[in-house]
């Protein structure tokens, strides 16, 4: 039975979307988007078990080197603005508008 | 041989254009004196040519090249050109190297009344490289014979227009060009969607435009497509009420490039609508004619209305193009042989006739800074030569009889007058209607002459310098050429006269009465 | 009646072949002088003599040639070129009527060039002057020789420009340059009527030129002809100065005194008479409705000119108004028909000798005295003035119509003719001859009799041979012309191959009781002249007047109606254009553009910079897409 890991799955990526959009702190919303990866991670592998064939956990595989990709991007761009303006709070870089 | 001819002509300015934005930095002069040679190549080739089209081969189109472009889609490159299209050519050709010789200066930045300079955005030989792809495009967009060729020459001449205007421009040029490029692309557009349409639902997989002569048949289907057409062509030539892009570009482009913009690329639009919206579309054409012509009409009367008005010189002869863009849509709809042939050599007529008339306040405004007419005063007791150069282009302006625009204008009025086309009441009073304008013509150019050339001379006016052989060279070609074609229009209505044929037999109107005369003498 | 001969083609060589020089030697020498420019300063003048010259040489050698040839023979056209293909050749017609109007032209005009080299020597610009004056000679003759109404038109706009280049040769003065347009603009009026007169005939009988028009006007209807021939009476008007196009020709005299003689007297003015005459039979035929109108529109202006010419000052106005008058009576008499056609063409011959002479006479007068045409500041000239004096008398009496000298006969034969085929207009030209006695024997007593009223620096003195010659050949003509052209109907045989001659030929008869009338009213008009102007004292300042003198010297208030009628409406409308134009069309352009823009500008508000504001937007797009899909039943 795979309906668990499906509803464990979907309040993952909840808790993780809430999380990006209430959180200020720019590594903590960079966790909670890991953990949105992540549960589409559990998703793929589920229903890879569910289907019976192997394609879900590949997919489960780039999605898991696109995170780690990912984390290095970021984490530089985090340091990089922490130097500059002594802040991890994402609201403080909101020069990019219209 | 004959195949290569177009390719030619097209490829010259193109190398010429490269070898120019190629040239190293300084080479200001330099860069003229190539542009100036490039042209005058490309005048000659076209001379030669069309001294050959009398007896080169061919049906209708002659030179005709054809090659394959986007196979998948049946698009073609393809040239040819017929009488129409030559005679629009060898203006083009005509045009340029007067222009470049014209604009010598007008690269280094315009003056303005206060002694300021606004200066270009780019650089001299940028202006000119633009000049020479402009060349290679107008030369382009008459020739081509693939509908989808037209097409992208249509849009594509917008290129090099918009940053003449607005990088070497007055005041104003960024809006001036803006607007420019957002009224031709409107109307652009529209054309894509006929022109795809009419690829779909011809349904012969090929843009070439012989092939798709009367393919379409279905009434409804027709008009759809020559709205498409006609809306863009409209906005070039330009026709009331979509005109007033033309005072804002033509009063703000530096007096060459308004040359080109009113001389050629609004002749493009009329050029069109003879060739592609008559023919393609026959029966819509007809039906839509009587809205066309009162169009027309109103932009013979309001342009010369709105043009007597003007207090600024180059928006007063861009309103009096507007009149006389009037006359050609009015000759062309009237589809009679008298009258499209009449119009065909206005385009060419009025080419030459506002040609001289921009250069000549091109002067005019070079030396005094300022286009408005009240600035001025008493030209003609200190500079002679150029108040007569622009009294005889003014005159050509007004039409007046033994002036090359007389002629045409004469022939569009009277073939509307006598037009056979259904509704030739409608015509009858069209023609009346608009032969008031020699009226307002006078009014608009003799008061212009009687406020800059006549009078006391004005105090900043007297350190005027008369022309100089340069600018003596840039008139008296075009001065000879109005007053030739006034007494002598029988070699370009002989080139232009079996074109508008087939046009009319494409078009199902015959004129018999016409038919018979031209055989009999 | 009899109609006119048929056109034949020329094929010969000779002085007729050759006509085309006519035309191409003046304009070579208007070209010349004007793109060698300042170089020929020195002998432009003799040029533009020399090519005026030579073109009546020609035009005398194909009168010759054409006296030559049997009456059935004299309508000649020479094939030119090939013009609009399919539509018009360029071509020449030498007949009697255009060859009486080349000798004219050339021969009148040849003898102005001369007196110019005196008038304007002391102008700086007088080769450019001289190039003009070709240039007019050149499309004149162009007019009267065109065997087209294309041709014609050319020449008829040709004369327009020359006329507007000549009255505004003195640019600088801002009353020339005004006048200058008026009487191009004005023109213009007249040449629509014309234009479109072009297209119906094009339309109906699918031709332009003269000789085919012959034989294809039986066909068309009354209506179509009485269109035709309205239209052209308007291009008439205007390039002829008859009402309601009048307005013009005073202003014109703003040019050099010898244009006012060449192009506002003798010839160009003359060009409507022309037209009428030259398409008498193909659109004014005998009894018409357009042959009416054209008689009554020489018969009110002929009146109206007359009334005018009573109270002008200003010696040329004076002779403006006269001028019109007398083309008056040229129109009237061509609106008789054929009968009429031969007085009108001598009138004109005549008139076109005796006007260029007292124009001529009146530019000698302002000559010796500092350019002043006021003649209130004139008086007592004749000691100073002899040879101008005597020369001016010859005129004044052939104008006025004294017994046996030219104008006697020429008027007195149109009045006599108008008074048998149309007696109320005949006895209106009656009265209008009374009244140029008045004004005629008015201006001579002012100018050359009474007391001086001359300014302080005002030294009169006769001008040099090289303007009193052409006076005195003028005047000459002026004496004899007349008679010699009307007496045993000279005239009307030599012009009937052109215009057809009526059955039975008039006889002129010296004792008549129009004559009679007329001698008897110019008398009283010339004896109350005598009693305000010669034997009164002439007060310098013009006094106040009476209404109708008011009323004459407002031009009739010609001027005012058109002010009022037409330039401020007009200045309305374009005013109005203007504002709609850049307010109305242009003003929905730039709303538009202005309304994308600004919605454009709010809609960007939405990207606030805040990374969780767009993550919230992804979200919920998603979800909605997501929504979609499972409503659809796609998932």
């Amino acid at each position: 039975m795979t309906t668990h890991y499906l509803i464990l799955s979907g309040l993952l990526f909840a808790i993780g979307a809430i999380g990006v959009l209430t959180r200020r702190n720019a590594i903590v919303v960079f966790m909670c988007v890991e953990l949105m990866l992540n549960a589409c991670n559990l998703a793929f592998v589920t229903f890879a078990r569910q289907v019976g064939n192997l394609e879900g956990q590949i997919i489960a595989f780039f999605v898991m080197v696109v995170a780690a990709a990912e984390v290095v991007v970021g984490l530089a761009i985090i340091v990089t603005i922490f130097r500059t303006r002594r802040s991890a709070s994402v609201d403080d870089v909101n020069l990019l508008k219209y | 041989m004959s195949e290569l001819w177009l390719p030619i002509i097209m490829a010259v300015p193109v190398l010429g254009a490269i070898v120019v934005a190629l040239l190293p930095k300084g080479g200001d002069k330099l860069a003229k004196q190539v542009t100036l040679a490039v042209s005058l190549v490309v005048l000659a080739l076209t001379l030669v040519m069309a001294f050959q089209f009398p007896g080169a081969a061919g049906d209708r189109f002659k030179f005709e090249a054809t090659y394959d472009w986007i196979p998948t889609f049946g698009v073609h490159f393809g040239v040819g050109v017929d009488g129409v299209a030559l005679v629009l050519i060898a203006l083009s050709a005509v045009l340029v190297p007067i222009v470049v010789l014209a604009s010598w200066h007008d690269a280094d930045g315009v003056k303005t009344a206060d002694g300021t300079v606004v200066a270009p955005k780019r650089s001299v030989k940028t202006y000119f490289s633009l000049l020479l792809v402009l060349e290679a495009m107008m030369i382009g967009v008459f020739a081509a014979t693939d509908i989808f060729l037209f097409y992208v020459f249509f849009e594509a001449m917008l290129i090099p227009m918009y940053f003449m205007i607005g990088s070497y421009g007055g005041a104003q040029r960024s809006y001036a060009a803006v607007k420019f490029l957002l009224y031709s692309l409107f109307g652009g557009l529209l054309m894509l969607v006929a022109v795809i349409g009419l690829y779909v639902i011809a349904g012969k997989q090929t843009f070439m435009f012989p092939e798709l002569v009367g393919v379409i048949q279905d009434p409804a289907t027709q008009k759809w497509l020559f709205a498409g057409f006609f809306i863009a062509f409209a906005i070039k030539a330009p026709l009331w009420p979509v005109h007033t892009w033309l005072p804002d570009a033509a009063a703000q482009a530096p007096a060459g490039a308004a040359v080109l913009l009113v001389g050629v690329l609004d002749k493009v639009g009329t050029f069109g609508m003879l060739r592609f919206c008559l023919e393609l579309f026959p029966d819509a054409a007809k039906a839509f004619t009587m809205p066309i012509v009162v169009l027309a009409v109103i932009s013979i009367i309001y342009g010369a209305i709105v043009a007597i008005g003007q207090t600024d010189m180059k928006r007063l002869i861009a309103y009096t193009s507007i009149s006389h863009f009037g006359f050609i849509v009015l000759g062309v709809f009237a589809m009679s042989q008298v009258s499209q042939a009449g119009a065909t050599l206005y385009m060419v007529n009025h080419g030459f006739a506002t040609g001289a008339l921009f250069l000549a306040a091109g002067f005019l405004i070079a030396r005094r800074g300022s286009p408005h007419i009240a600035d001025y005063g008493g030209v003609q007791k200190v500079a002679p030569l150029l108040a007569g150069f622009f009294l005889i282009a003014g005159l050509a302006g007004l039409s007046l009889p033994g002036l090359s625009t007389f002629v045409s204008e004469f022939m569009v009025m009277i073939g509307a007058y006598s037009s056979t086309a259904s509704g030739s009441g409608a015509f009858v009073v069209a023609a009346i209607v608009s032969a008031t304008a020699v009226i307002l013509a006078a009014v608009y150019i003799l008061w212009m002459v009687q406020r800059t050339l006549n009078g006391p001379t004005a105090e900043p006016v007297k350190a005027f310098k008369d022309l100089n052989a340069r600018e003596i060279w840039v008139m008296a070609p075009l001065i000879a050429l109005i007053i030739g074609f006034g007494f002598y229009p029988k070699p370009l209505l002989d080139v232009i006269n079996p074109a508008v044929t087939s046009t009319l037999t494409n078009v199902h109107v015959d004129n018999p009465a016409i038919a018979e005369k031209g055989a009999g003498q | 009646m009899e109609s006119p001969a048929e056109i034949i083609q020329h094929t010969a060589g000779g002085a007729i072949g050759l006509s085309w020089l006519m035309i191409v030697l003046p304009l070579l020498g208007a070209l010349i002088l004007l793109v060698l420019n300042r170089r020929t300063d020195r002998w432009g003048h003799l040029l533009g003599v020399a090519m005026s010259l030579a073109s009546f040489v020609v035009a005398v050698l194909a009168f010759v040639e054409l006296l030559g040839l049997g009456e059935a023979e004299r309508r000649q056209a020479v094939h030119l070129y090939e013009f609009i293909p399919g539509m018009v050749d360029m071509g020449l017609l030498i007949d009697p009527l255009s060859i009486s109007f080349a000798l004219l032209i050339t021969g009148v005009g040849s003898l102005i060039h001369i007196y110019s080299i005196g008038y304007m020597s002391h102008d700086p610009d007088r080769r450019r002057f001289f190039a003009y004056l070709n240039l007019f000679v050149a499309a004149m003759l162009l007019l009267v020789l065109s065997d087209n109404y294309v041709g014609l038109f050319i020449g008829w706009e040709g004369v327009g420009l020359a006329s507007y280049l000549l009255i505004g040769f003195w640019q600088f003065k801002p009353s020339a340059a005004v006048a200058a347009k008026k009487a191009f603009v004005v023109n213009r009026v007249g040449d629509l009527g014309l234009l479109v007169g072009m297209f119906i005939v094009w339309t109906s009988f699918g031709t332009l030129a003269f000789a085919d028009l012959g034989t294809k006007v039986g066909t068309a209807s009354d209506g179509t002809l009485t269109a035709i021939g309205l239209l052209f009476l308007l291009g008439a008007c205007g390039k002829s100065a008859q009402l309601p196009l009048q307005s013009w020709l005073l202003d014109a005299m703003e040019g050099p005194t010898p244009v006012s003689a060449l192009i506002h007297a003798a010839t160009m003015v003359t060009a409507g008479v022309y037209l009428v005459v030259r398409s008498g039979g193909f659109f004014f035929p005998e009894g018409s409705p357009q042959a009416l109108a054209v008689a009554i529109v020489g018969a009110a202006t002929l009146l109206a000119g007359a009334i005018i010419g009573c109270a002008k000052d200003d010696i040329k106005k004076g002779l403006a108004g006269s001028t019109m008058s007398q083309i008056g009576y040229m129109m009237l008499g061509a609106g008789l028909g054929p009968v009429g056609y031969a007085f009108a063409i001598g009138h004109l011959i005549t008139h076109g000798f005796f006007k260029a002479n007292m124009f001529l006479g009146a530019g000698s007068v302002m000559h010796g005295m500092n350019d002043e045409v006021n003649m209130r500041k004139y008086g007592g000239l004749r000691k100073h003035m002899p040879i101008t004096f005597v020369t001016f008398l010859v005129g004044y009496l052939a104008i006025i119509g004294f017994p046996l000298l030219s104008g006697y006969f020429t008027k007195d034969g149109i009045i006599e003719t108008a008074v048998h085929h149309q007696p109320v207009l005949g006895w209106l030209a009656v009265l209008g001859a009374g009244l140029t006695g008045f004004y005629m024997s008015r201006m001579v007593f002012m100018t050359f009799f009474g007391e001086k009223r001359w300014d302080k620096d005002a030294h009169p003195h006769e001008s040099p041979a090289v303007m009193t010659w052409p006076l005195i050949i003028l005047s000459i003509g002026s004496l004899f012309l007349g008679g010699y052209l009307i007496l045993s109907n000279r005239l009307m045989l030599w012009l009937s191959p052109a215009v057809g001659r009526p059955e039975v030929l008039p006889e002129f008869h010296f004792l008549s009781t129009p004559g009679l009338a007329t001698l008897g009213l110019v008398a009283v008009g010339a004896a109350f002249a005598w009693m305000r102007y010669g034997r009164a004292t002439v007060p310098v300042v013009a006094p106040r007047g009476s209404f109708l003198t008011t009323f004459a010297r407002r031009d009739l208030y010609g001027d005012a109606i058109n002010e009022s009628l037409l330039m401020r409406p007009g200045q309305w409308l374009t005013r109005f254009a203007v504002y709609f134009d850049n307010r109305g069309i242009d003003g929905l352009v730039n709303g538009l553009a202005a309304g994308i823009g600004g919605s454009s500008g709010r809609l960007r508000r939405l990207q606030t910079g805040f990374a969780r504001t767009y993550a919230l937007s992804i979200l919920i797009g998603a979800a909605l897409v997501t929504g979609a899909l499972l409503l659809v039943g796609n998932i």
